[in-house]
This record gives structure tokens, C-alpha cells and sequence, in this order.
């Protein structure tokens, strides 16, 4: 009997509630909305601090380390990894031919970097490259149809897909570099490439960059090499001499795991002339470490929109109680208890919350792929979306408690309804 | 056993000025298992006050009121609530139906805090009431005489031994009062339910062979009047 009775009551709760909802529904709309954009903005900061760090710090780069200027790790990592930012300054090509034969170097490439076609990077490297890196385990680079590497004694080019999409650029088309890293129409070579190769997307920032050998950087009209310290310029039909020449990093993987912390030694904290930037991870670490500020900030602002929306719930709903309490005291007169109508009301700003934090995956789902967008064509870097995080059910249960606790000073007011006094004839 | 056994209850009220006010004192009232009985009083005498006391939505003063042998006021108010759900139908002046509900769901609404849902006997009040083919109506859809009934076939919803009418006719015209009358004793005798009536309206009293007035059951109206 008291088992029937008790989800009979239950049965009365989930009418009320559901009429109430549909009463005021354009107040309940907009309560969830303002749920939805709480919800879905805590999930992005979370999921999206989350999986830039996982995506910066601990993705397969393919090179154990870079060797490069003495100076920051982080820029060197930034500027040849990411290909973002400036070069901190060149290292003579020796070191590059020195640092390829240790026995500990698995795999040494050039990189030469100083011109740009239309902001894309040109970074003159060797067939290495092509033949030998592997952006992940056990992927090269594959060219897209009809494309190939780029012959060292040629004016020849290798573009990444993202270049190839942004340019138009596409297999056979001619393109003059330009100096600098930021495009300017006035810093023209004279130097005509043609792309002989578009490789296929990797999702690595390698997709946004054009690729020329590296004599193509040394024989550029305007630049000047400082290999030995004195200046030199290319001169065409004769080969540069060694010594001239300069790399401005080199990307490296060693053979063990012990290597690394070896080269780490000799070279930073022996050596005085270059820099070794390793590990990769954790140089980019310190870079989120030190950025780390903004996500605490950006965390404080999606509470406090969570806050402004638990206000919100608040408040829509005590609104809605002094025109519901002639409802409510009919309800008691027909026998619902205090903690009947109590409950109603928590359950009615859950409802409201729970629903509103569903909406809020396709808030989610807005911020989320418009900043991969973003990330992708600024970096090259591509998030994983739908990469599952526990804040995506953290979330919504937490907003619900937030939905329930905010309905607890309403339903206080609801439930001290006096039923005589609100019964009293209208007439 | 007697459906309601009254003694001694005492009701005041703090007027706006200040001053304690009695509306209710009544020694003695007691009312037979299945009896139908109208109470007359004026406007003001304090024949709602009287209901709610009985209801146990109001709390007396002093005194005992005993409904099917229970002292209501002896019980804490969420067991009063059930109590009056399950033993007490309540017919308002204003019918007090809930607006935003079906008439069904009114009825629907009334079992649910009290004996528990039964949708057939819900379907089958209101068409016994005379509304079988209105059960989806809100009661502004509704005329005046079918909210009232919509309010009785709601009092009756959880088999209740007592049900308290307070003017029940109040907002209808001479011809609808008989027909809402006969309705309402009808399904009372039917289900074998006691009926107490209040009103001021002699239309209304003339129908019942049982009459009392309030102001000779209660000393706190003899007070005022010869005041
Ligand atoms: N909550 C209240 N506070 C003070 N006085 C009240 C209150 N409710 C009713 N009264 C007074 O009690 C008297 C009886 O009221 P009521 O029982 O509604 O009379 P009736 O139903 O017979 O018209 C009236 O004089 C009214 O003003
Ligand atoms: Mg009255």
C-alpha cells in the first residue's frame, strides 16, 4: 500500500514538474541555454587545455632533439618542430657533419630556414628527409600522386598538403621564394622553384611547410653565408666550400635513450656554442608550464559563467513561485506533503540543468572544432575531437548538482506555502 | 461510530489591529457515519474556518476534533496531509482546481497524494460527474458548473469518508444549484460518504432535512451577533 502510494507521489512529482516546464517554457529555455554555454565552455577549457598539452607534449615529433644557436630551447623547438617563431641565429654546417657521424646520432637533418612563399615556410633540408624520417613510427612521408622528392641539383620544391590546399600550388607550378619569414611582396628571389611533390596530410605541422634543397637556400640571390665568420656569397657553377656554409638547426634522433642525456651533457652543459633542445616534450612542457596562467584564468571565467547560470536558475524559478502558490496549496489541500512540493522544485531545476548540460555538447562541439580549426591552420596540429575526457560526465553531473543546489532557496520558498492563506476564495 | 466528534475547538484570529479575535468556539458538534448535514451562516461567521479546521489545514487553538475517530490535530502535518488526502474530500467555494491540469489530471492529481493513482475510477468519476467526454478540458475550458463538478468528482477521488462542501453552489444561477446539489448527495449516498454543507444561501439549506446553524453550535458567533 505505502509502496504504491510512494511512486504514486513520485508519479505527482514528475507532473508537476513537467508542467511547470512546459509553463514557463520561454524561461526554461533561456535558463538552459545559459546552462548549456556554462557547460559546454567548462568542457572545452578542460578538454581543450587537456589535449593541446597531450598534443604538444607528448605527440611523436619524430626527432629526439634539435641541435641549434646557443640560446632558448623553446624558441629552437618552436621554430623548427613547429615551425613557429624566429630562428635564434645559425650554426656553421660543420657541426651538422660533425654531429652525423657520432656513433650515438641515428638520424641528423639540416634544416635552413629564412624565406617564405605567401607565409609558408621554405625550409631547405636533404633527401633525408624523404628517405630516412619517420614523423611517426614507422610513417614517412608519402607524396600524393604523380609527386616525388626533390633532386638536390634542382630548382625543385616538395610542398606539405595544407600549403598545397592554401596556395593552390600543385604539381608542375612555378613559384618564386621570399625572404624572410613574413611574406612581403618587395623581398622577392629571383630564384624560380617548380613543385615536383605534394605530400599527403600527416596532421603534423610539416603540413604547412615547402621544402627545397638546402644548397637551393645557400644559392638564393641576396643571402649571404657566415660559415667562417667572414661573408660569402654563392656564386652559380661553383660549389660552396664547406666551411661557408650554415644550418640553422639540426633535427636529430639518437640511437638508445641514454644518448640523449649524454649529447645533453656535452653539448649544453660542456659546451658554450650550441644548444641542444631535449627532450622535445619537455622543453614544450615548460612552455604550457609557463603559459599555465591562462588556463587557471580561463578555468576561473567558465566557473564563474557557471556560477551567473546557477543564478539564473535561481532565479527564474523563485520568480515563478508567488504565481504558483495558490498551486501549491491546492496541492497540499489534496494531501502532497512539504517535502512533496520540496522535491518537485529540485527536481524541476535539475531537469532544467541536467537538459541544458546536454545542450551543452553542442556548445562543446562549436568551440571545440572551431579552435582545432584554428590550432590546425596555425600549427598544423590536429586535435582529436571526439578523444573521450572524464570532464565530458564530470561535467554535466556537476552542473546538475550546481541545477539542484540552485533550486534548494526557491523550493525553501515553495514549501513554507501556507495553505489556508493561499486557498482563501478569489471572490 | 460518529464521522466527526467535535469538542471544545476554539479558533481566534489577530485582527489587523492587533487584537485577538475568536471566530470559532464550539463545545460540541458531532455528525453520524454517511449523514448529510447543512450548516447555515452568514457571510463573515466563519463557516471556512470551520471546514479547514475539520480539514486539518487549519490548526484549532484548544480542543479535540476526532474524524473517523482520529484527533487530527494530535498529528504531525505530513501524516495530517495523508490523513486528509486519504479520509477528507474538500469541495472549495472557489473550486481551487488547478489551472494548468486536465480536469482529469485534477482528479488524477488528488489520488496520487493520497490512496494512489487509479485511473480507471478517475475516468469513471468524471464521467459520472457528467463530464466522460470533457476528461482533456482545462478548467477554463470548462463553464462555471463543470469546474464544480470537475471539484466534486476530484473530493471524491480517494473513497473519502467525509466530504466538506463549502458553498458549493455559490457560483452558479437557482437552476444549476438544484442539479449540482443533487449531484454532489448523489455520489455521496452512493459511495456512502457523510457530507457536511456550509452556506448562507437558504435555496441551498432548504434541500437538506438535516440543518443546523452555525451560530447555534458556535458561541463565539452568538458573541457577535448580540454584540
Ligand atoms: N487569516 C485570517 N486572519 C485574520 N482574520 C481572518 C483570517 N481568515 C479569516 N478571518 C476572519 O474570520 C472571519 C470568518 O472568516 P471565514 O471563515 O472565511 O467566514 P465565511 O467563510 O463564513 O465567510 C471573518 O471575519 C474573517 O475576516
Ligand atoms: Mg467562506
Amino acid at each position: 500500500m505505502s509502496g504504491i502510494s510512494g511512486s504514486s507521489t513520485l508519479s505527482g512529482i514528475f507532473l508537476m514538474v513537467r508542467r511547470s516546464l512546459r509553463q514557463h517554457a520561454l524561461s526554461t529555455a533561456i535558463t538552459m541555454f545559459s546552462i548549456a554555454l556554462a557547460s559546454g565552455l567548462v568542457m572545452s577549457v578542460f578538454s581543450i587545455n587537456d589535449q593541446t598539452r597531450a598534443a604538444f607534449t607528448g605527440g611523436e615529433v619524430g626527432f629526439d632533439a634539435v641541435l641549434g644557436a646557443r640560446g632558448s630551447q623553446l624558441q629552437l623547438v618552436l621554430n623548427t618542430v613547429y615551425h613557429l617563431e624566429t630562428s635564434p641565429g645559425n650554426i656553421p654546417y660543420e657541426m651538422y657533419a660533425t654531429i652525423k657521424d657520432n656513433p650515438r646520432v641515428k638520424l641528423a637533418i639540416p634544416y635552413a630556414l629564412g624565406d617564405n612563399y605567401q607565409g609558408f615556410r621554405i625550409v631547405g633540408s636533404t633527401e633525408d628527409l624523404f628517405n630516412e624520417f619517420e614523423y611517426q613510427k614507422g610513417k614517412k612521408f608519402e607524396f600524393q600522386k604523380g609527386g616525388r622528392a626533390f633532386d638536390t641539383a634542382r630548382r625543385e620544391a616538395v610542398i606539405g598538403s595544407f600549403v598545397a590546399q592554401k596556395t593552390g600550388l600543385g604539381l608542375g607550378d612555378k613559384f618564386n621564394a621570399y625572404h624572410g619569414l613574413i611574406y612581403d611582396p618587395n623581398m622577392r628571389h629571383e630564384e624560380e622553384y617548380v613543385v615536383v611533390g605534394v605530400l599527403k596530410p600527416t596532421n603534423t605541422p610539416s603540413d604547412r611547410v615547402i621544402w627545397i634543397p638546402i644548397e637551393g637556400i645557400y644559392r638564393m640571390t641576396g643571402h649571404v653565408l657566415r660559415g667562417t665568420g667572414e661573408q660569402y656569397t654563392a656564386e652559380a657553377g661553383k660549389e660552396i666550400p664547406d666551411e661557408h656554409k650554415e644550418v640553422s638547426a639540426v633535427m636529430l634522433k639518437f640511437k638508445g635513450p641514454q644518448d640523449g642525456m649524454l649529447m645533453d651533457q656535452t653539448i649544453n652543459k660542456q659546451g658554450k656554442v650550441a644548444t641542444l633542445a631535449w627532450p622535445i616534450g619537455r622543453v614544450m612542457m615548460d612552455l604550457f608550464n609557463k603559459i599555465g596562467w591562462v588556463t587557471r584564468v580561463l578555468t576561473l571565467v567558465s566557473y564563474l559563467v557557471v556560477l551567473v547560470a546557477a543564478a539564473s536558475i535561481l532565479a527564474s524559478l523563485y520568480n515563478t513561485i508567488n504565481e504558483r502558490r495558490r498551486d501549491f496549496a491546492i496541492l497540499r489541500s489534496l494531501g502532497a506533503r512539504r517535502r512533496t512540493i520540496f522535491s518537485a522544485i529540485i527536481l524541476e531545476s535539475s531537469i532544467i540543468a541536467l537538459m541544458g548540460s546536454l545542450l551543452g555538447f553542442v556548445v562543446y562541439a562549436i568551440i571545440l572544432g572551431v579552435t582545432t580549426l584554428v590550432i590546425r591552420s596555425q600549427t598544423g596540429v590536429v586535435l582529436d575531437i571526439f578523444s573521450p575526457h572524464p570532464i565530458l560526465i564530470l561535467a554535466p553531473i556537476g552542473m546538475t548538482v550546481v541545477g539542484a543546489i540552485s533550486g534548494i532557496f526557491p523550493a525553501i520558498k515553495a514549501y513554507t506555502t501556507d495553505i489556508a492563506s493561499n486557498l482563501t476564495p478569489i471572490s | 461510530m460518529a464521522v466527526l466528534e467535535i469538542t471544545d475547538v476554539k479558533k481566534t484570529y489577530r485582527s489587523p489591529t492587533g487584537e485577538r479575535q475568536t471566530i470559532i468556539d464550539i463545545p460540541k458538534f458531532a455528525m453520524e457515519e454517511k449523514a448529510h448535514v447543512a450548516l447555515e451562516g452568514r457571510s463573515g461567521s466563519g463557516k471556512t474556518t470551520f471546514l479547514n479546521l475539520i480539514a486539518g489545514i487549519l490548526k484549532a487553538d484548544t480542543g479535540q476534533l476526532l474524524v473517523e475517530g482520529t484527533d487530527i490535530q494530535s498529528l504531525s502535518e505530513p501524516s495530517r496531509d495523508l490523513f486528509r488526502a486519504k479520509t477528507i474530500g474538500y469541495v472549495h467555494q472557489t473550486f481551487n482546481l488547478l489551472q494548468g491540469y486536465t480536469a482529469l489530471e485534477n482528479v488524477e492529481l488528488g489520488m496520487m497524494f493520497g490512496r494512489g493513482l487509479d485511473k480507471e475510477y478517475a475516468v469513471d468519476l468524471l464521467g459520472r460527474v457528467g463530464l466522460g467526454d470533457r476528461i482533456h478540458y482545462y478548467p477554463g475550458q470548462l463553464s462555471v458548473g463543470q469546474q464544480q463538478r470537475v471539484a466534486v468528482a476530484r473530493a471524491m477521488a480517494n473513497h473519502p469518508k467525509l466530504v466538506l462542501a463549502d458553498e458549493p453552489t455559490g457560483n452558479l444561477d437557482p437552476h444549476h444549484t438544484h442539479e449540482a446539489l443533487s449531484l454532489i448527495r448523489g455520489i455521496c449516498r452512493e459511495q456512502g460518504t457523510a457530507l457536511l454543507l456550509v452556506s448562507h444561501d437558504d435555496e441551498v439549506l432548504q434541500e437538506f432535512e438535516n440543518r443546523q446553524s452555525l451560530a447555534d453550535i458556535n458561541l463565539a458567533g452568538q458573541e457577535a451577533s448580540t454584540a
